[in-house]
């Protein structure tokens, strides 16, 4: 089964013929959109899971954009005399070893995960479909070239692989996104090139290469577009793993620079008074944990909804 | 006959293309090695040599050659098993991670020990209450296992176990007291301490050995118990199944004696690349439990920029990983007997 969006492929706007009928297709096309925001609802409704993933997210993106209004105190303003105070009234989730406030910077650290996040999504996306999609589609040595690629790429633990490329490039957030995105867009490709391969031999794409469109126009107007949802429900879901991936560099040294609050470096920094003070460590980890676990229900849930096929 | 033949050509198939990832692995270390901001010329003669100096350091260390030509000298090291030598320890860093892999091999060991044994019963009893509490409680603990970062993990487990219930050894492999009076035959210290006959150092490997495995092994566990619900779930579905419960056998017996026993390979395969997949954790672990194992030799090496042992690391994972892949495909094909 495959879902309302994907089984009308012949109405995309592209179609040259089409222009005939252009109230039709717009007309079916919103009633898909229809169609699939209302299934969307409807699964939310029956899955507490997928929606509290979304409140979560949705919370992020509120507190990242908000950090100035939602935070209680300067995340960067240090106050030697309240060092490593417990949580209470004062600093809802204590203080750091310079008198920092830990939930402060809890909330400035969102942006810098947001950040990560959207960067890396944002260039992996794009990579992967372009050469999934190319793979698939054509076939022959670039199917065999490109794949090998994504093999090799693969055959490292993401964490490992990125580590190396930061060594590579030295320290530092730009370099972090960059390490990510390496590690990040074989995964993408492979599912583009799996759904290119269901779709080539479609009657529509004999259609369009009948009337003499290019591959590039057949690639980019036909074939991506129907690739995308399945592709965006995998990026969702491999949102949590460069969030964790992420602060794993972060912990290691290798990500955003101090004084910048970033989850992953805050837990480094707070290892040395951990026994003493727990919330150092306890909390920003259940920041991460929290926002890592939203993406994957609602990665979980989105796949649920966009392919009824698993 | 023809089924021998074309299984033979399946498996050359796979050995090239085995063979194809290994060299590009090379390709992809060596090019990581070469883009590094570091001059390695510059960190041996300093920043006041003249050019002389310069280029004839540069000569000896053969940078000064066209890259295919440094390239092909690298594949030849390693060839010999060379990986080059340690800035950080002044040894070859074979010896080095020859030295610091068995702990890690021991940590890993009982880790996935400890996520098979949770694993496989959680997500087996998942899919006998499909759609019920028991699952959604599965799928809860799997997903949580999944998004936690492993190395805060481990911080909290130290921190409630060792420092406020104090169940667990703290970090190091073994109490101090014990530090090299074990001699060393295996590297893994379970066995070696065993093998000396001295119990007390025995007790304190165990006691050091339990937290960081039973964390690395929760974490595999979150793998483990899903794909092991997912098998379940498709060998429910067929019609022997249907068979065996009409014939009258207890739920117990269908899905232990018929299910469970048709999952075997494929779990068999699943555990093996779990198994890779624990060197992830074991980076980061080992940084928190001070473990003097691979991951620590690999952070240590790489905060101080020594692309030699860091690159020797990559690589090694690298092929363990396809090595992992390539075993747990030959598993398939030798105990699966629809493939044959």
């Amino acid at each position: 089964m495959l879902n309302t969006a994907m089984s009308q492929p012949p109405a995309a706007p592209a179609s040259p013929s089409a222009s005939a009928t252009s109230a039709a297709v717009a007309e079916s096309a919103a009633s898909a959109l229809r169609d699939s925001v209302r299934r969307a609802l409807h699964h939310l409704l029956r899955n507490p899971m997928t929606l509290a993933g979304l409140v979560v997210v949705v919370l992020l993106v509120t507190v990242a954009l908000c950090a100035p209004w939602v935070a209680t105190h300067d995340p960067l303003r240090q106050d030697l005399y309240a060092t490593l105070q417990a949580p209470g009234a004062a600093h809802w989730f204590g203080t750091d070893e310079y008198g920092r406030d830990t939930f402060s910077r809890l909330v400035y650290g969102a942006r810098t995960t947001l950040y990560i996040v959207a960067l890396v999504t944002v260039v992996v996306g794009p990579i992967g479909l372009a050469v999934g999609a190319a793979s698939g589609y054509f076939g022959g040595w670039i199917d065999t070239l490109f794949m090998r690629i994504t093999d090799i790429f693969i055959s490292f633990p993401s964490l490992v692989l990125a580590l190396a490329f930061v060594a590579a490039l030295g320290p530092g957030l730009e370099h972090a996104v960059i390490a990510i995105a390496l590690t990040a867009w074989p995964p993408i490709a492979r599912l583009a090139r799996a759904e290119t391969r269901s779709l080539r031999k479609a009657d529509f794409i004999a259609a369009v290469q009948l009337q003499g469109a290019s591959p590039l126009r057949i690639l980019v107007r036909h074939i991506a577009p129907l690739c995308l949802s399945s592709v965006l429900v995998r990026l969702t879901m491999n949102m949590a793993s460069i969030i964790l991936t992420a602060a794993g560099l972060g912990f290691l040294g290798l990500g955003s620079q101090p004084p910048s609050p970033e989850w992953g470096a805050m837990i480094s920094a707070g290892r040395r008074y951990m026994m003493e003070c727990w919330w150092l460590v306890a909390m920003p980890g259940a920041a991460i944990m929290l926002v890592s676990l939203a993406f994957n229900l609602l990665g979980d849930g989105l796949r649920d909804i966009f392919d009824p096929r698993s | 006959m023809s089924g021998l033949k074309k299984g033979a050509a399946a498996w050359r198939t796979r050995l090239l293309s085995t063979g194809a990832t290994l060299l590009g692995l090379l390709v992809l270390t060596f090019f990581i090695g070469r883009v590094m901001p570091i001059d390695p010329v510059l960190a041996i003669v300093g920043p006041d040599a003249d050019v002389s100096t310069y280029q004839q350091v540069q000569a000896q260390l053969g940078l000064d050659r066209p890259l295919l030509v440094q390239f092909g000298h690298y594949i030849g090291e390693l060839a010999q098993g060379n990986l080059g030598t340690s800035l950080l320890t002044g040894n070859a860093v074979s010896d080095d991670i020859a030295r610091v892999f068995p702990a890690t091999v021991e940590l890993a060991t009982l880790a996935i020990v400890v996520g098979t044994a949770l694993g496989v019963p959680l997500g087996v009893f998942a899919a006998s209450r499909r759609g019920r509490l028991g699952d959604h409680a599965v799928r809860v603990i799997s997903l949580a296992g999944h998004s936690t970062p492993v190395f805060w993990f481990a911080m909290m487990g130290l921190l409630v176990f060792y420092a406020w219930l104090g169940w667990a050894g703290g970090s190091g492999r073994i109490a101090l007291a014990f530090d090299g009076a074990i001699p060393r035959v295996t590297g893994l210290l379970l066995v070696d301490t065993l093998w000396s006959g001295n119990w007390d150092a025995f007790a304190s490997s165990v006691q050091h050995i339990v937290l960081p495995a039973c964390i690395l092994g929760l974490h595999s566990m979150a793998y483990i118990s899903r794909m092991t619900r997912s098998f379940m779930l498709a060998q429910l579905s067929q019609e022997y199944i249907l068979a065996a419960r009409v014939k009258g056998l207890s739920e117990a017996a269908v899905i232990w004696r018929h299910a469970f026993r048709n999952i075997l390979v494929q779990l068999l395969t699943i555990v093996a690349l779990a198994y890779g997949g624990l060197l992830e954790g074991a980076v980061l672990i080992e940084t928190v439990f001070a473990w003097p194992g691979f991951g620590q030799y690999l952070t240590n090496s790489l905060l101080l920029g020594d692309m030699n042992s860091v690159m020797g690391c990559v690589l090694l994972v690298g092929i363990i990983f396809v090595t992992l892949n390539l075993i747990s495909d030959a598993l398939y094909q030798v105990f699966d007997p629809r493939m044959h």
